[in-house]
C-alpha cells in the first residue's frame, strides 16, 4: 500500500497544477455551457431553468437568417483564401523560389500580421479603409486616380472582414504547406526535371500527393477556428453596421456580454461547442495529430 | 549562305523565346509574391512614417517631422473629455500580465511535460491523448461559462484571474512542446544521477532541466508574446481602469477613430508593437522553423 502511494506521489505532484487548470477551464466550462443553455440566466446570475425556450427563441429570432448567411459566407470565403492563397504562397516560396533566402524573406513578411497584436492589426485595416480622406485607400484614390473618398467598411463590411481574416489565416496554411513541401526528398524533383516533366505535372504528381493530409488538416482546423473565432470581426466592424457582419459566434458573445442574456448566449455557444467537438473528434480520429505535433518541435 | 543568314536571327529569337518560356513561371511567381506582399510592407512602413509626421498630404505623404504624436509618453491623453490613465500604468499591467503568464506556463509546463515524458503511471496515455485533443479545441466558445467560473471564484476583473484562464488555454500546447524536448534527453543522464543517490525530483531539477534550456527559452518567448498581444480575454473580463492593459488602452482609442488622430494611434501602436518587432528582427532566421505547427488561430 505504502509502495503504491509512493509510486503515485511524484506524477500526482508534477501533473497536479496542469490537471487542475484543465478541469477548471476546459471540462467545467463545457458542462457549464451545457447547463446554462437551458436557463434564462440574466445580469442577476440566477439559475432559472426554462427547458428548451432558448432554442425556441433562437429559431424564431428575426436576425437568425441574416446571421447564418453571414456565418456561411464568412467561413466559406475566408476558408477559400486561407487554404488556396496559403497553398499559393507555400508553392511560390518553396518550389518556385530560386534561392531559399527569397522564400524565407516572403514567408517572414507574411508572419508579421500573425505576430502583431490583434488590436494593432485591426487598426491597420480600419486605417487603410477609413471612409474619410485620412484613410490610406482614399489617399491613394485621390493622388493617383483623383477619385472621391469611399466607405468600404460601411458598405461592404463582410468583404473587409473576410480579407482581414484571410490574410492572417493564409500564413497558417503557408507554414504547414511549405514544411510539407520541403520534406519531399529533393531527388524526386531532380529526377522529374531530368525526365522533362513540366512544372504542372511536378505540382500535380509530386507535390499534391505529398500535401494531401496537411491540406485536409488545414481545412478542418481552419473551419473549426473560423466558426468559433470572432476577435478580428469584433475589432474591425463589431458585427455592424446593423448586423451586416454579425456571425453566430459573435452573436453569442454580444448576447452574453452586451445584453447580459447569459442563458441565451450559452445556448448559441452550445451549438458551436457541439460542432467543435465533432470537428475535434474528426481531426483526432483521422489525422494522427500526434505526428503532426512532432513537427511543431522547436530546435 | 542565304539560309544561314536567315536562320541565325531566327534561332536567336527562338532561344530568347525558349528562355522566356522557361523563366515565365518564376517571373509570375515572384511577381505575384511581390504584389501581394507589398501592401503588408506598405502598411507597417506607413505606421512608422505616420507616427513621426505632423501632417500627411492626402493621408499618405508626410509633410513635416514631429514628435507631437509621442506626447502620450509623458502626458495623459484626454479622450472624449475624460483624462485617461497613464500609458505607463497600461504598460506595467501588460508586462505584469505577460510576465506572470510566462512564469505559470513554464513552471506548469516543465512539471507536466516531464511527467508525461519520463514517468510511468496509469492513465499516462489518456492524458497524452487529452492534451492533444485540447490543443485543437476552440476554447473561445466557452467564454460565457468561463465568465461564470471567474465570478464564482471572485476573480472577475482581476488580472490574476485572466492569467489563470489564459494559462489554462495554452498549457496543452506548451506542455506538448516541452515534452518533446524532454523526450530527447538521454536516459543515461538520469540513471547516473539516480545511481549517485539523488531522488527522482532532484535529478529532474539538477540534471534534466538544464538539458532542456532551449525549450524553456522558446516557450517563454512565445508565452510572453501571446500574453503581451492578448486582447479578447482582457476586454471581456477586465472592467476597472486600474487594470487597464495596452491592448484595451489602444482598443478604446480606436473604437471611435474620429476622436484621436491617426498619428497618435500609430505612435501608440508602434510603442505596443516594440517587443514583437524586437523579437522579429532578432530571430528572423530560426523564426520559420519555430513556427511550424502554428499556435495562433485565425
Amino acid at each position: 500500500m505504502k509502495n503504491a502511494l509512493k509510486k503515485w506521489k511524484l506524477p500526482a505532484f508534477m501533473l497536479g497544477p496542469f490537471l487542475v487548470l484543465i478541469i477548471m477551464f476546459f471540462f467545467l466550462p463545457v458542462l457549464l455551457t451545457a447547463a446554462l443553455a437551458f436557463t434564462n440566466m440574466g445580469p442577476s446570475m440566477q439559475w432559472e431553468f426554462n427547458a428548451v425556450q432558448n432554442f425556441q427563441k433562437l429559431f424564431s429570432d428575426p436576425n437568425l437568417t441574416k446571421i447564418l448567411t453571414n456565418t456561411a459566407v464568412y467561413v466559406g470565403f475566408t476558408l477559400l483564401i486561407n487554404v488556396f492563397f496559403g497553398l499559393t504562397l507555400a508553392l511560390f516560396t518553396t518550389y518556385f523560389a530560386r534561392k531559399e533566402r527569397h522564400g524565407l524573406f516572403f514567408r517572414t513578411i507574411w508572419m508579421l500580421p500573425r505576430m502583431s497584436p490583434p488590436v494593432v492589426y485591426a487598426l491597420l485595416w480600419v486605417w487603410f479603409f477609413d471612409p474619410s480622406e485620412y484613410g490610406l485607400l482614399n489617399g491613394i484614390r485621390a493622388i493617383f486616380f483623383d477619385l472621391p473618398p469611399i466607405n468600404i467598411i460601411g458598405n461592404e463590411p463582410m468583404f473587409i472582414v473576410i480579407l482581414a481574416n484571410g490574410f492572417i489565416g493564409a500564413s497558417f496554411g503557408m507554414i504547414i504547406f511549405s514544411s510539407a513541401i520541403k520534406s519531399i526528398p529533393q531527388d524526386l524533383f531532380y529526377a522529374a526535371s531530368v525526365d522533362g516533366a513540366s512544372h504542372w505535372s511536378i505540382i500535380k504528381d509530386i507535390i499534391m500527393p505529398a500535401i494531401r493530409w496537411p491540406f485536409m488538416f488545414v481545412t478542418i482546423w481552419q473551419l473549426l477556428s473560423l466558426l468559433t473565432s470572432y476577435e478580428y470581426i469584433l475589432l474591425i466592424t463589431d458585427g455592424g453596421p446593423l448586423n451586416e457582419s454579425e456571425v453566430l459566434a459573435l452573436y453569442s458573445y454580444h448576447k452574453a456580454f452586451q445584453h447580459f442574456e447569459y442563458g441565451y448566449g450559452a445556448a448559441i455557444s452550445l451549438i458551436l461547442v457541439v460542432i467543435a467537438l465533432i470537428c475535434t473528434f474528426i481531426l483526432w480520429r483521422f489525422f494522427r495529430v500526434k505526428e503532426m505535433m512532432r513537427t511543431s518541435r522547436i530546435d | 549562305m542565304e539560309s544561314v543568314e536567315k536562320s541565325i536571327p531566327g534561332l536567336s529569337g527562338n532561344v530568347l523565346l525558349y528562355k522566356l518560356k522557361r523563366r515565365l513561371p518564376y517571373i509570375v511567381s515572384y511577381g505575384v509574391l511581390a504584389i501581394t506582399t507589398l501592401p503588408v510592407i506598405f502598411m507597417y512602413l506607413w505606421l512608422i512614417i505616420q507616427s513621426f509626421a505632423g501632417k500627411m498630404k492626402y493621408g499618405l505623404i508626410p509633410q513635416d517631422f514631429t514628435l507631437e504624436n509621442w506626447e502620450f509618453l509623458w502626458t495623459n491623453l484626454i479622450y472624449k473629455g475624460i483624462e485617461l490613465p497613464s500609458i505607463w500604468l497600461a504598460t506595467g499591467n501588460s508586462l505584469l500580465f505577460a510576465g506572470t503568464l510566462t512564469l505559470f506556463e513554464v513552471l506548469i509546463g516543465i512539471m507536466a511535460g516531464y511527467a508525461l515524458s519520463r514517468l510511468s503511471f496509469p492513465g499516462r496515455e489518456n492524458i497524452l491523448k487529452l492534451t492533444m485533443i485540447l490543443h485543437a479545441f476552440p476554447s473561445i466558445a466557452l467564454l460565457i461559462a468561463t465568465f461564470y467560473i471567474l465570478k464564482f471564484l471572485g476573480l472577475y476583473d482581476s488580472l490574476f484571474g485572466v492569467v489563470l484562464v489564459k494559462t489554462a488555454l495554452q498549457i496543452p500546447m506548451t506542455t506538448w512542446i516541452i515534452k518533446g524536448f524532454f523526450d530527447d534527453v538521454p536516459w543515461d543522464l538520469e540513471w547516473s544521477g539516480l545511481i549517485d543517490g539523488c531522488s527522482r525530483l532532484k535529478v529532474w531539477f539538477r540534471i534534466v532541466l538544464p538539458q532542456v534550456k532551449p525549450g524553456i527559452a522558446a516557450v517563454s518567448i512565445f508565452s510572453f508574446l501571446s500574453g503581451w498581444s492578448e486582447f479578447l480575454l482582457l476586454y471581456t473580463f477586465i472592467i476597472s481602469q486600474d487594470n487597464v492593459t495596452l491592448a484595451s488602452f489602444l482598443q478604446l482609442l480606436t473604437s471611435d477613430p474620429n476622436q484621436v488622430s491617426y498619428g497618435v494611434l500609430c505612435a501608440i501602436s508602434l510603442f505596443y508593437l516594440l517587443p514583437v518587432l524586437v523579437f522579429f528582427i532578432f530571430t528572423q532566421k530560426s523564426f520559420m522553423q519555430a513556427n511550424v505547427g502554428g499556435v495562433k488561430r485565425a
